[in-house]
């Protein structure tokens, strides 16, 4: 009875952390729209009758109507259909770009942390990339890689993987940092010493030990990895150095849409709140991410 | 104090170094070539030469010393010889845009004036919003001006600027035609009927990186302000019969300055990078412009030139920054 009563009153640390997140409604909400925004992008190209490539010359640039609620664009295209699938395209990018970053983020992060003799190069690399002008990187590497894998890959999978390439090495540095800092003050710690002491390898204790304790910091810049590879793709998408032309995402809808701004000016709408609302509702899930895994906000 | 500075300076010099070479090796090893676009019917050892005229055909460390002569040595030179009316400089080598066969640097100077107007603007414009709302959203923690002031900062945050410039086109200049939608840098300022258009053209531009700047240093300020808020010296200074007023300028908002300077200085270099999509989106004749232009059109030393600058601007300024981190707090000690 006594027992049972010490473990309602404990909880596990998921439980107590989901508690505190249900609290932060900005975060509730934020995480509600982006799921939405991500199972939509998933099946509504299954559902929706039209193709986003489906030029259909007679009826283009059409206002809003009930067979095409968002308006066709000037070859006929259903704009519907091209969100869907641009954001398949975009959201795509966002979460392998995060991937990638966070795996270069936490595998420096970790190196530098746990091996002292590794520790003062791996932070000078850091504050290098940290100086490099990111932006204009970007743009040259789109220019130069562009064409070799484009040729190598295909058009379309050769951006891909160029793209989410070129994100996830110039965005890993503030995860790495955050990552050595605590793996630094948990190296101190008497669990990990006692590990270190009753023989266990390195590795193990990396994984055992050491990785589920900076999962936080980690989840953390997840989110905000989503928010900045979404951003970055369509900065690119938008000055034309993304995906070829015929490629629906959402800075290269927006890209089109400027064309006809003069004549078409509601074309950009949807293109661009599509955008803000995704990194939003992101933006949201990571401030609340944040508040419920650090144990100060907790006990409240 | 004076160590620290030295110390920094002197790690400053290879950080630059090893930027320029990391800018350099990836425009040089990348797998392109300048000479593409000419035609097949051209012999080729007149294509050697135009090579070696481009200064292509040398090995890749004398050309990397060769521009780093050319950056640090040869261009100041110009500029003291421009400034003093002399004759250092005189029939030696500059960078040259492969696009325009013209100093770099001269259209670097041409093209700056119409960055520096819109961004300095912005960021002072910036600056003096998001003071005020960080402080006062901070003052009354968890009241509805906070909540407002921190969705705000959300949206500006996650709006890009090539859709709030895009957006604030169609309201301004489309629909309501108040606006220009196009920032004509030939406009120059003569009488009050000119100077109210160039107002007018700065409006938007000025706005859409305004608001980034003021998403971010608002979220500095209201949490610099939050901590302060909470310590010994604001009860003291309440016990003591201070107005509320004189607490919250006088003690809050100067302590909570230390930090938010800071943030204002390390921020500066990423608002040119911010400014590269607002200039393309507004179609300011300005630094970014010229960079996207030259990534367009392959013109690597005009590419390298300014990718360098920007470098330059972010190791100095986060230089600066540690800088009046130590002179503006007394208890940071770097010795």
């Amino acid at each position: 009875m006594i027992e049972e009563r010490n473990q309602e009153k404990v909880g596990s640390l998921y439980r107590d952390v989901w508690d505190q997140f249900k609290k932060h409604k900005g975060a509730m909400f934020g995480g509600v729209i982006f799921l939405l925004i991500v199972i939509s992008v998933l099946v509504g190209p299954f559902l929706w009758p039209f193709e986003a490539n489906a030029i259909d010359i007679r009826s283009r640039n059409q206002g809003p109507s009930f067979i095409h609620p968002f308006g066709t664009d000037q070859l006929g295209r259903d704009t519907l259909a091209r969100m869907l699938a641009g954001g398949r395209t975009s959201i795509a990018v966002g979460l392998c770009a995060m991937a990638l970053t966070i795996f270069l983020g936490t595998f420096i992060g970790v190196t530098a942390g746990f091996y002292k003799r590794l520790d003062g190069p791996l932070m000078r690399l850091t504050d290098l990339f940290l100086s490099l002008p990111l932006l204009p990187l970007l743009l040259v590497m789109m220019l130069l890689f562009r064409e070799p894998l484009s040729s190598a890959y295909g058009p379309e999978r050769g951006m891909f993987i160029l793209i989410v390439f070129a994100i996830g090495i110039t965005s890993w540095m503030p995860t790495a940092r955050i990552v050595r800092a605590d793996v630094l003050a948990l190296k101190e710690r008497e669990f990990v010493l006692a590990a270190i002491a009753s023989g266990s390898s390195n590795s193990l204790v990396v994984r055992r030990h050491i990785l589920p304790n900076v999962l936080s910091p980690i989840l953390v810049s997840a989110t905000l990895g989503i928010a900045n590879g979404i951003i970055t793709e369509s900065a690119l998408s938008f000055l034309g150095l993304g995906f070829p032309p015929d490629f629906p995402t959402w800075g290269r809808l927006l890209n089109d849409a400027v064309d006809y701004l003069q004549q078409y000016p509601e074309r950009v709408f949807w293109p661009g709140l599509c955008i803000s609302l995704t990194v939003l509702s992101v933006s949201y899930l990571g401030d609340g991410l944040r508040d419920a895994l650090d144990p100060r906000m907790r006990k409240r | 104090m004076i160590t620290f500075i030295i110390r920094r300076l002197l790690i400053a010099i290879p950080t630059l170094v090893i930027i320029s070479l990391v800018v350099f090796l990836l425009l040089n090893l990348a797998p392109n070539d300048p000479m593409a676009q000419v035609p097949l019917t051209v012999p080729p050892e007149v294509k050697q030469k135009m090579r070696e005229a481009l200064g292509l055909g040398q090995p890749i460390h004398i050309q990397f010393f060769k521009w780093l002569v050319q950056f640090f040595w040869i261009e100041p030179q110009v500029l003291i010889d421009y400034l003093f009316n002399t004759t250092f400089s005189e029939g030696k080598q500059r960078i040259i845009s492969w696009q325009t066969r013209s100093p770099v640097m001269d259209i670097v100077v041409q093209r700056l004036p119409q960055t520096l107007w819109v961004v300095g603007m912005s960021y002072v414009v910036g600056i003096l919003i998001a003071l005020p709302i960080g402080l006062y959203s901070a003052y009354k923690q968890y009241s509805i001006f906070d909540n407002v002031g921190t969705f705000v900062s959300m949206v500006g945050y996650s709006v890009p600027p090539f859709f709030s410039g895009v957006f604030v086109i169609v309201i301004f200049s489309v629909q309501l035609g108040w606006l220009p939608s196009i920032y004509d840098t030939t406009h120059t300022v003569v009488d009050w009927e000119t100077f109210k258009f160039q107002i007018k053209q700065m409006v938007m531009p000025v706005m859409v990186l305004a608001l980034q700047t003021t998403a971010q240093i608002n979220r500095f300020m209201r949490s610099a302000s939050l901590d302060n808020l909470n310590q010994d010296y604001v009860r003291t200074a309440r016990a003591k019969g201070l107005t509320e007023w004189t607490i919250i300028t006088v003690h809050v908002l100067r302590n909570s300055m230390i930090p938010v300077v800071t943030v204002i200085a390390i921020n500066v270099p990423y608002i040119f990078g911010g400014a590269l999509i607002t200039e393309q989106v507004f179609k300011v004749n300005g630094i970014g412009h010229q960079l996207i232009g030259a990534i367009y059109a392959n013109d690597l030393p005009t590419v390298q030139t300014i990718t360098f600058m920007f470098a330059f601007l972010i190791v100095s300024f986060n230089l600066l920054a540690d800088i009046i981190y130590g002179l503006l707090d007394p208890r940071i000690r770097y010795d």
